[in-house]
C-alpha cells in the first residue's frame, strides 16, 4: 500500500461561533480519487481551501509529502500550487484568464515554471486542447466566447498541463447541463487514470462521486460523519445523514 | 488445499434510520469455505439474503459481525475490516464480481469497459483490447457494438458485456450474481463453458444461479442461505 | 539676478550656441529647488534602489512646479544627485530642443546654476524622456529616466498588492503570457516601446517608454541608470555593468526594430529614426531622433568637405 501524499490531521476551524470544520482527518494516496460529499454549507469547500493551503485552520495540520503546508512560506506554497498541485474551480472564471486566449491560458503554467520556447508551448497547448476535446482552431480565441462546458474543460487543460500530482476540484460540474456534465466527468475520469493523478473532488453530486471516486467522505456541519469505500458508503450507508443523502438521489 | 475465500460467523443487518431506526437482520452465522477450482452455488428462497451475502463477499456491503477472509497476495485479508485501499487492491487483483446489472459509464465504448480491469492490472492496452474483443465475440455480441457505449443495449447485451468484463482478467475468486438471467440458450451454454474453464484454471467461484440447468452444470455443491429467524 | 559663481566665466551665456551654456541663477531657492531634507530622503531611496537592481522603491514625491507627466519624477532624482560642478543634458524623445527638454534645462539653470549642454559626451547627468542617446555612455555619467508607469505588470494585474507579491516571488509567467498572445495574434512580439526587461536575472522592470530599439543599450551600461516616477511615487535603478535582458522566447528572440531608412540629414543607418511629415501630399522624411548625434555627424561631414 502506498503512503499517503496528502495527510491532514485534526483540522478544526470556526467562523465566529459557527464550526466550519470539526476535527477532520483525511488523507490522499498516490493515484487515488477521493470525493467529499455533503449538502451546501457542510464545510466541503472550506476543507478544500484549508487542505490546499489557501486558508489556515485553527488547529490541526496538513502535510504534503511530509511537509507542513501551513508552515511553509508563501513562495513555497505558491510553487506547490503551480507544480505538484492543481486547482479546478467551480466557476471557470475563477480559474481562467478571460482576456487571454485559450492557448495562452494553457501555456501560462508552463511559462510560470520557466518554459521559454513559443513553439513548444503552443504544441503543448494544442495537444492539451485535443485531450479535453476542444477544437484546435479555437486556440487563439478568448475563453469568453466558449460555452460553460468548454470553459471548464479549458480550465482542466490549463491545470493538468504541468502534470500535477494532486488536483483539487471544487464542484467541477456545478452549473453545467447534464449532458455536458457527463462528458466532463468522463474526461476527468479517463485523464486521472491515464496520468495516475490523485484527485480530491468536492461535489454534492452523488452519481459523480460514484463514477469517479475510490473513496468517499460524507460531511455534515463541518464533521466527517461517514467515510470509506465509495460503493460501500453509497450502497450500504450507516449514518442517518448518509442514508438521507443517498435516498434523496433521483434514479435516472 | 487452502481456501481462497472463507467466512466465519458473518452477520448482516440493516438499520433504516429514515424509518425510525428499524433494524432488519438478514444474515447470521454464515460460515462458507470456497477452495480453488470449486464452484459453490448459494441456495435458498427469494429474500433469504443470497445477494446480500454476495455483496458482503465483495466488500460492497459491510458485514456487521464475523470475518470474510480472502487470500490476497499470499495472505488472508479480512474484507470486513480492511482499509478501503486494500479492498480496492484486492478487487483489482484477486476478486471479481459480475452483478445482474451493468453500471454504465457515460461515453465509454463497450470494448474499453471490458478492457479496463485488465489494463488496471498492468496488461498492455492493445493486448487487453484484443482479449476484450475475443471475449465479446465469444459471447456473441456483434462486432459493430464493440465500439459503442452500452447504455442503449438490451438487458441481455448488457449482461454479456458485464460477463466479459468479469471473466476477462482471470481473477482467482469470482462472484456471479445470476449471470445467465437474461440470456438465451446459446449464450447460457457459452457462460457454462466459461465457468468450467475458470474452474479448471483454479478459480474459486461463488454463484447465485436461478436456472437449474446452469446450476447443475457448474456447481460442485450448494450452500444453504437460511432466512433469518427474526425476518421470517 | 544672482552673482555668477566661480565657474561662470568659463561657461558663457549664449543659449543659442551648442555646447556648454550657463544662465542666471534665481535667488531665494535652495540649490536645485528641493530642500536638503527632501534631497536626503531621495538619496536614501536611490541608494536602496541601486542596492536592489530593478526593484521599485516607494518615496515621498514632492509637488514640483510642473504638472505630473512632465517629468516630475525625473526632476526630483536629478535634483537629488545634482552638484554645482555637474553638466546637465536634458532630452525629450531624443531631442534637446523640444518643450519639455528646454523647460527642464532652464529650470535647473535657474535653481541650481549648473552648466547645461546638448552634447552627450560633455554631460555628467542626462535626464531623458523616452530615449537613450545613440552615443555610448561612460562610467562618469548618470542617466535619469522620466517614468510614467513604473509597474511593468500594471496592465495585466491591476492590484498593486498582487503585483508586489508577484515581484517578491519572481512570478513572471504572466508577462510571458502577454508576449505569447502577441506572437499568437500578430506573429511577432508587438510591443515597440516600454518593452519589459529582467534586471540582474531577478526583477522584471519597465524601462520607461523608450523604444525597444534602445533596450540593448541598457545591458551592462557603464553609466548608472536611475528611474523616477513622480505620480506613482517610485524610484528604481540599474547599477553600472548590470545585466538587462529583454524578455523573449527562444524561438522568437528579441529584436530591436528601427525604420528601414537612412537619416535624411546625416545619412545614418544605425540610429533610431523619427518620421517627419513634410507636406500634405504624403511627403515624409526619416531623421535621427537623437539631435545631438545627428548634428555631430553633419558637422563632421561638412568639415570633411
Amino acid at each position: 500500500m502506498t503512503r499517503p501524499m496528502l495527510e491532514a490531521r485534526g483540522l478544526t476551524l470556526h467562523f465566529g461561533a459557527i464550526p466550519a470544520l470539526v476535527d477532520v482527518t483525511i488523507d490522499v494516496a498516490e493515484g487515488e480519487v477521493v470525493a467529499i460529499v455533503g449538502e451546501s454549507g457542510s464545510g466541503k469547500t472550506t476543507l478544500l481551501r484549508v487542505l490546499s493551503g489557501l486558508m489556515p485552520p485553527d488547529a490541526g495540520t496538513v502535510r504534503w509529502l511530509g511537509e507542513d503546508v501551513h508552515a511553509m512560506g508563501e513562495a513555497a506554497r505558491r510553487r506547490l500550487l503551480r507544480t505538484d498541485w492543481g486547482f479546478v474551480h467551480q466557476n471557470p472564471r475563477d480559474g481562467l484568464r478571460l482576456n487571454v486566449s485559450a492557448g495562452g491560458n494553457v501555456g501560462e503554467r508552463l511559462m510560470a515554471i520557466g518554459a521559454r520556447h513559443y513553439g513548444n508551448i503552443r504544441g503543448e497547448a494544442l495537444s492539451w486542447l485535443a485531450k479535453v476535446e476542444i477544437d484546435a482552431t479555437r486556440i487563439d480565441d478568448l475563453p469568453r466566447t466558449f460555452s460553460g462546458g468548454m470553459q471548464q474543460r479549458l480550465q482542466i487543460a490549463r491545470t493538468l498541463v504541468t502534470h500535477p500530482k494532486l488536483v483539487f476540484m471544487d464542484e467541477p460540474t456545478g452549473g453545467l447541463d447534464v449532458s455536458v456534465q457527463a462528458r466532463l466527468l468522463d474526461l476527468i475520469r479517463s485523464l486521472s487514470r491515464e496520468l495516475g493523478l490523485s484527485v480530491l473532488i468536492v461535489t454534492h453530486d452523488i452519481a459523480a462521486a460514484r463514477l469517479l471516486a475510490d473513496r468517499i467522505l460524507v460531511m455534515r456541519r463541518g464533521r466527517v460523519v461517514e467515510q470509506g469505500l465509495t460503493d460501500r458508503v453509497l450502497d450500504d450507508p450507516q449514518h442517518p445523514y448518509t442514508q438521507l443523502l443517498v435516498s434523496s438521489v433521483l434514479a435516472a | 488445499m487452502s481456501a481462497l475465500l472463507r467466512t466465519e460467523g458473518v452477520a448482516k443487518a440493516f438499520t433504516l434510520h429514515l424509518q425510525g431506526g428499524t433494524r432488519i437482520p438478514v444474515l447470521g452465522g454464515v460460515d462458507l469455505v470456497v477452495s480453488p477450482g470449486e464452484c459453490v452455488a448459494l441456495w435458498g428462497p427469494s429474500g433469504a439474503g443470497k445477494s446480500t451475502l454476495m455483496r458482503c463477499l465483495y466488500g460492497n456491503y459491510g458485514a456487521g459481525a464475523g470475518r470474510i477472509l480472502l487470500r490476497h497476495r499470499g495472505e488472508e485479508i479480512d474484507l470486513v475490516t480492511a482499509d478501503p485501499r486494500t479492498v480496492i487492491e484486492a478487487r483489482r487483483e484477486t476478486i471479481g464480481y459480475v452483478s445482474q446489472f451493468l453500471r454504465v459509464i457515460p461515453r465509454v465504448a463497450t470494448r474499453d469497459i471490458v478492457a479496463e480491469p485488465m489494463i488496471a492490472r498492468g496488461m498492455v492496452k492493445a493486448e487487453a483490447l484484443a482479449r476484450a474483443t475475443a471475449l465479446l465475440s465469444r459471447l456473441n455480441l456483434p462486432d459493430r457494438l464493440h465500439g459503442l457505449p452500452p447504455a442503449t443495449f438490451s438487458g441481455g447485451e448488457q449482461q454479456r458485456v458485464n460477463l466479459a468484463r468479469g471473466f476477462a482478467p482471470g481473477y482467482p475468486v469470482l462472484l456471479l450474481d445470476e449471470p445467465t438471467a437474461s440470456l438465451d440458450a446459446g449464450n447460457r451454454a457459452v457462460v457454462v463453458e466459461m465457468i468450467r474453464e475458470a474452474k479448471a484454471a483454479g478459480t474459486a467461484v461463488v454463484g447465485i444461479f436461478h436456472d437449474a440447468e446452469v446450476r447443475e452444470a457448474v456447481a460442485d455443491r450448494l450452500f444453504d442461505v437460511i432466512p433469518h429467524q427474526d425476518a421470517a | 539676478m544672482s552673482p555668477p559663481d566661480d565657474r561662470s566665466a568659463e561657461g558663457g551665456g549664449d543659449l543659442n550656441r551648442p555646447g556648454q551654456t550657463k544662465g542666471p541663477v534665481m535667488e531665494g531657492y535652495n540649490f536645485a529647488y528641493l530642500d536638503e531634507a527632501t534631497k536626503r530622503m531621495l538619496r536614501r531611496t536611490i541608494l536602496k534602489a541601486v542596492a536592489i537592481p530593478g526593484h521599485q522603491i516607494p518615496f515621498g514625491a514632492r509637488e514640483m512646479p510642473l504638472p505630473y507627466g512632465w517629468g516630475t519624477g525625473g526632476i526630483q532624482v536629478t535634483a537629488a544627485i545634482l552638484g554645482p560642478s555637474d553638466t546637465l543634458k536634458v532630452i525629450d524623445q531624443g531631442a534637446d530642443d523640444t518643450t519639455n527638454a528646454v523647460s527642464i534645462r532652464r529650470f535647473f539653470t535657474r535653481v541650481a546654476g549648473v552648466a547645461t549642454t546638448e552634447r552627450t559626451a560633455e554631460a555628467t547627468i542626462i535626464q531623458t524622456r523616452h530615449r537613450i542617446p545613440e552615443q555610448a555612455l561612460r562610467e562618469d555619467q548618470v542617466i535619469v529616466y522620466q517614468v510614467p508607469q513604473p509597474e511593468p505588470l500594471s496592465r495585466l494585474e491591476p492590484r498593486r498588492a498582487e503585483t508586489k507579491r508577484l515581484h517578491s516571488l519572481a512570478d513572471y509567467g504572466l508577462m510571458h503570457v502577454r508576449l505569447y498572445e502577441d506572437i499568437a495574434r500578430y506573429g511577432h512580439i508587438a510591443k515597440a516601446y516600454d518593452y519589459p526587461v529582467m534586471v540582474n536575472g531577478r526583477y522584471l522592470m519597465a524601462p520607461s517608454p523608450i523604444p525597444a530599439f534602445d533596450n540593448p543599450k541598457m545591458d551592462r551600461m557603464p553609466a548608472l541608470q536611475l528611474f523616477g516616477a513622480g505620480r506613482e511615487k517610485r524610484i528604481y535603478a540599474v547599477p553600472p555593468y548590470t545585466e538587462v535582458r529583454s524578455l523573449d522566447f527562444e524561438d522568437h528572440p528579441f529584436r530591436p526594430i528601427r525604420a528601414p531608412h537612412a537619416c535624411a540629414l546625416c545619412g545614418s543607418r544605425e540610429s533610431y529614426l523619427d518620421e517627419v511629415i513634410t507636406d500634405d501630399r504624403g511627403g515624409r522624411l526619416f531623421v535621427c531622433s537623437d539631435t545631438d548625434y545627428c548634428s555631430g555627424r553633419v558637422a563632421l561631414r561638412e568639415a570633411a568637405e
